[in-house]
């Protein structure tokens, strides 16, 4: 237990492509890598318009972006099936659209609007959707996973075979709670795969100024959790990492760690200058690094896509998320009647 | 068509900033996420990227600007197939037009009204239970609401320190193990910030977890998914996830475990919109109440009392038996004065309404047994009719139930009321070991009567 993924670090050889293409070491058709593509550039697109949003004061409070971090969520969610739980932290957009949330409503939740996932009460941070089985949006760092441990404590009790994905920060993998919950998930055995996203830096503090010990893929040993660490900039990569830990979960042995190595090019929040990296630092991670980048390459060697096709998903996204922002735009704000609803459940 | 980048808001309470420095200049080629063009706040410097893709057309801010107002257009960026010249005279783009559509504050009147709390309709009122009673002990009536719901629904589940294999810390889930089993009567680890953030989980997930702890002095360590993710979240998801959930446990001083291990948190939960608090004083209350919380879809917090466990009284046998959450009891009528007590003061307030009437004054009880939500207008009536008010609680005064209570009555009750409300509290210190000293410290019946007699004059 608890090894270091062991993925290639070169791409094979895409000229002596045939059909269908040689994608490597994992089992994705090109339709899925396509999609792959697609739905990270929609969180990418989504993001980056929030954050133009943010900037026109049509957002408020704190707005979390995920630009970067999209193949983290995609790669993952490229395992699930229907009813497997998903939870998450505040920096929650993109798992929403993975988890197939129509970006309208997110978007107008984020401007705090009636037509948002919490109808304007819940904000960023704070976004649910039973039907998708997302499950949050918390804003208290580490409180999803215990959370997102008593979901799967759920699945079991309900012998259902399905899962809780719970994804959380590095940050929060320094938080007792979060302990207290892998222990649980080990003595029980519960469906549950951590995915930390391990973007190095909780805020303004990087894991090694935070963590004792900054292999996070290894802090469950102490449970007998097994671990490993992923190219989190990969979305293959991640994708077989988390076929793999969904498949140890949902057959009965129990939890399984993740360490995403990720990283986010904006600040923490829309209002940190991120002035405790370099540019240099976040320059070399999109310049070299980028998930979209990476796999647009790879369906342009492998000829799966040209540039002509590849013109046409973007086109696509972008009418989604300008219909996104426009909704979010037009939907009335909530009516006063609702500042006194949904705080209890009427017996 | 072309497209205006306005200035944009950095941090949520931005209103303009420097335009520090320009990265691009007319007939630069911009893709998303180029930086443009640098601004300076007063926190920091940042950086704003682009969100579309053009040519830039103009620059309508010069580098050093000071003082330039969000929202104002900085720059021009001609779209696909539009030459920069065609996107000289910036026409006003969708986007700019979209934000002038939204109110600015400042374009507001004035605040909007919030609209009034909705009035709570009074829950109804206890039925007569009809046939016999059986006497039982407090913990008894607990076990057998739990057992009772559990049989009732297979989602419902117990867990805890030591509920199972030990039979309950204090005995309360005794034999709850062997009839259910382990899947549903499970012993936790001692790690209650845990195990309660997992029963939550559990309840958004669908089940009905009865969390125990030991006592509520540990559940101060898992007060943050009680409150922020337990009582929130409802509200937070405009109504689309539940948590039905009890948390419940014994509440507030024992005998001599000092002040770690006895505090009353009623005011504490009491606080949260979004919670359900309950406190039992007799068997009745315990097995009424505590199936109405097991029933109840919203998180309920059940505060119980470690003395009361082993007292003894009438429980109706009626296999329906249920209370209504919301309802104050009285437990003794009365017409010169009201005793509003929860919980293990409810005894002593009855203790003293039997030493009051030895000199005369015959005082009304009031069980309160729900916190939240707080049945104002049970005692309203009872202060219509006695004009004086005595309050009882064992934790601290201040901010306590007795503080919110006294407010209620001056806003609900004063014109009725012939003396200021008088207050029986523990007193403001953690609570003593020593014997004599945690004596002092905790409110006795004594305490109420002389409390009463201050208010009565007599």
């Amino acid at each position: 237990m608890a090894k270091p993924a062991t993925k290639p670090k070169d791409d094979p050889s895409p000229a002596k492509a045939k059909s269908p293409p040689n994608l490597g070491d994992n089992s994705v058709s090109p339709d899925e890598l396509k999609a792959h593509y697609r739905d990270m550039l929609l969180i990418r697109r989504f993001e980056e318009r929030a954050g133009q949003l943010y900037g026109m004061g049509l957002i408020g409070g704190f707005c979390h972006l995920y630009i970067g971090q999209e193949a983290v969520v995609v790669g993952m969610q490229a395992n699930v099936r229907d009813k497997d739980a998903v939870i998450t932290s505040y920096r929650d957009h993109g798992h929403m659209l993975a988890c197939g949330m129509d970006p309208k409503g997110v978007m107008a939740e984020l401007t705090g609007r009636s037509g948002g996932y919490s109808k304007g009460k819940g904000g960023s941070m704070h976004m649910f959707s039973r039907e998708k089985s997302f499950y949050g949006g918390h804003g208290i760092v580490g409180a999803q996973v215990p959370i997102g441990t008593g979901l799967a404590f759920a699945h079991k009790y309900n012998g259902d075979q399905n899962v809780s994905l719970t994804y959380f920060g590095d940050g929060s993998a320094n938080q007792g709670q979060v302990y207290e919950a892998m222990n649980m998930a080990a003595l029980w055995k519960l469906p549950v795969v951590y995915i930390i996203e391990n973007n190095r830096y909780g805020m303004g503090t990087s894991v090694e100024r935070a963590s004792a010990t900054t292999e996070l893929y290894r802090h469950g040993e102490a449970f007998g959790i097994p671990g490993e660490r992923v190219d989190g900039m990969d979305v293959l990569a991640v994708r077989a990492a988390g076929e793999k830990a969904i498949e140890h979960a949902r057959s009965g042995q129990g939890p399984y760690i993740l360490e995403m190595q990720t990283y986010r090019y904006r600040g923490h929040s829309m209002s940190d200058p991120a002035k405790y990296r370099t540019k240099e630092e976040v320059d070399k991670f999109r310049n070299e690094r980028d998930p979209i980048e990476h796999i647009r390459k790879r369906l342009l060697d492998a000829k799966i896509i040209d540039e002509a096709g590849l013109k046409a998903i973007d086109t696509e996204i972008r009418k989604i998320v300008n219909d996104a922002a426009e909704f979010s735009q037009q939907s009335p704000e909530p009516d006063p009647s609702e500042l006194w609803t949904d705080i209890l459940v009427e017996a | 068509m072309s497209i205006q980048v306005l200035m944009p808001a950095l941090s949520p309470t931005m209103t303009e900033g420097k335009l520090a420095k320009w990265h691009v200049k007319v007939g630069d080629e911009v893709k998303s996420g180029q930086v443009i063009c640098e601004i300076e706040t007063d926190k920091a410097t940042m950086e704003v990227e682009a969100v579309d893709e053009g040519t830039v057309a103009k620059l309508l801010v010069d580098e050093g600007t000071e003082g330039v107002a969000v929202n104002t257009p900085i720059c021009v960026l001609a779209g696909e197939g539009e030459s920069a010249a065609d996107a000289e005279t910036p026409t006003p783009a969708a986007k700019a037009e979209a934000s002038k559509e939204t109110p600015k504050s400042e374009e507001k009147p004035k605040a909007e009204a919030a609209p009034a709390a909705p009035s709570v309709a009074a829950p109804a009122s206890e039925p007569e239970w009809k046939g016999g009673t059986q006497h039982m002990t407090v913990r008894e009536a607990l076990r057998e609401a739990m057992a009772a719901e559990m049989r009732a629904d297979g989602s419902v589940f117990l867990m805890g320190e030591e509920v199972a294999q030990y039979q309950g810390a204090y005995k309360v889930s005794q034999g709850l193990l062997d009839e259910f089993g382990a899947k549903r009567v499970i012993d936790t680890p001692i790690t209650e910030h845990g195990f309660a953030g997992l029963g939550v989980g559990a309840a958004f997930g669908g089940l009905k977890p009865i969390v125990e702890f030991m006592t509520f002095n540990f559940a101060m360590q898992a007060i943050d998914q009680i409150i922020n993710s337990a009582a929130k979240t409802h509200y937070m998801s405009g109504g689309q996830m539940t948590c039905p959930i009890v948390f419940r446990g014994p509440n507030g001083a024992a005998s001599r475990v000092a002040a770690q291990h006895s505090q009353c948190y009623a005011s504490w939960y009491a606080h949260v919109p979004g919670l359900r608090v309950l406190a039992p004083w007799s068997a009745a209350d315990a097995k009424g109440l505590l199936r109405a919380a097991i029933r109840d879809p919203n998180p309920v917090i059940f505060l119980e009392n470690e003395i009361l466990y082993g007292q003894s009284f009438d429980v109706p046998e009626d296999p329906d038996f249920v209370l209504p959450i919301g309802k104050a009891k009285i437990e003794r009528a009365g017409k010169d004065i009201t005793i509003v007590a929860f919980s293990i003061m409810v005894g002593k307030a009855l203790q003293a309404a039997e030493e009051l009437a030895k000199i005369g004054i015959d005082a009304e009880v009031i069980n309160l047994r729900s916190l939240r939500p707080f049945d104002t207008e049970t005692i309203v009536a009872s202060v219509k009719k006695t004009n004086r008010l005595v309050s009882c609680e064992e934790g601290w005064a201040f901010a306590g139930i007795g503080a919110e209570l006294s407010a209620l009555m001056m806003e609900h009750a004063f014109d009725w009321l012939d003396a200021p409300v008088k207050r029986v509290t523990g007193l403001d210190v953690p609570l003593p070991y020593a014997a004599n000293l945690e004596k002092m410290a905790l409110p006795q019946s004594s305490h109420i009567v002389e409390a009463a007699r201050a208010v009565c004059n007599r």
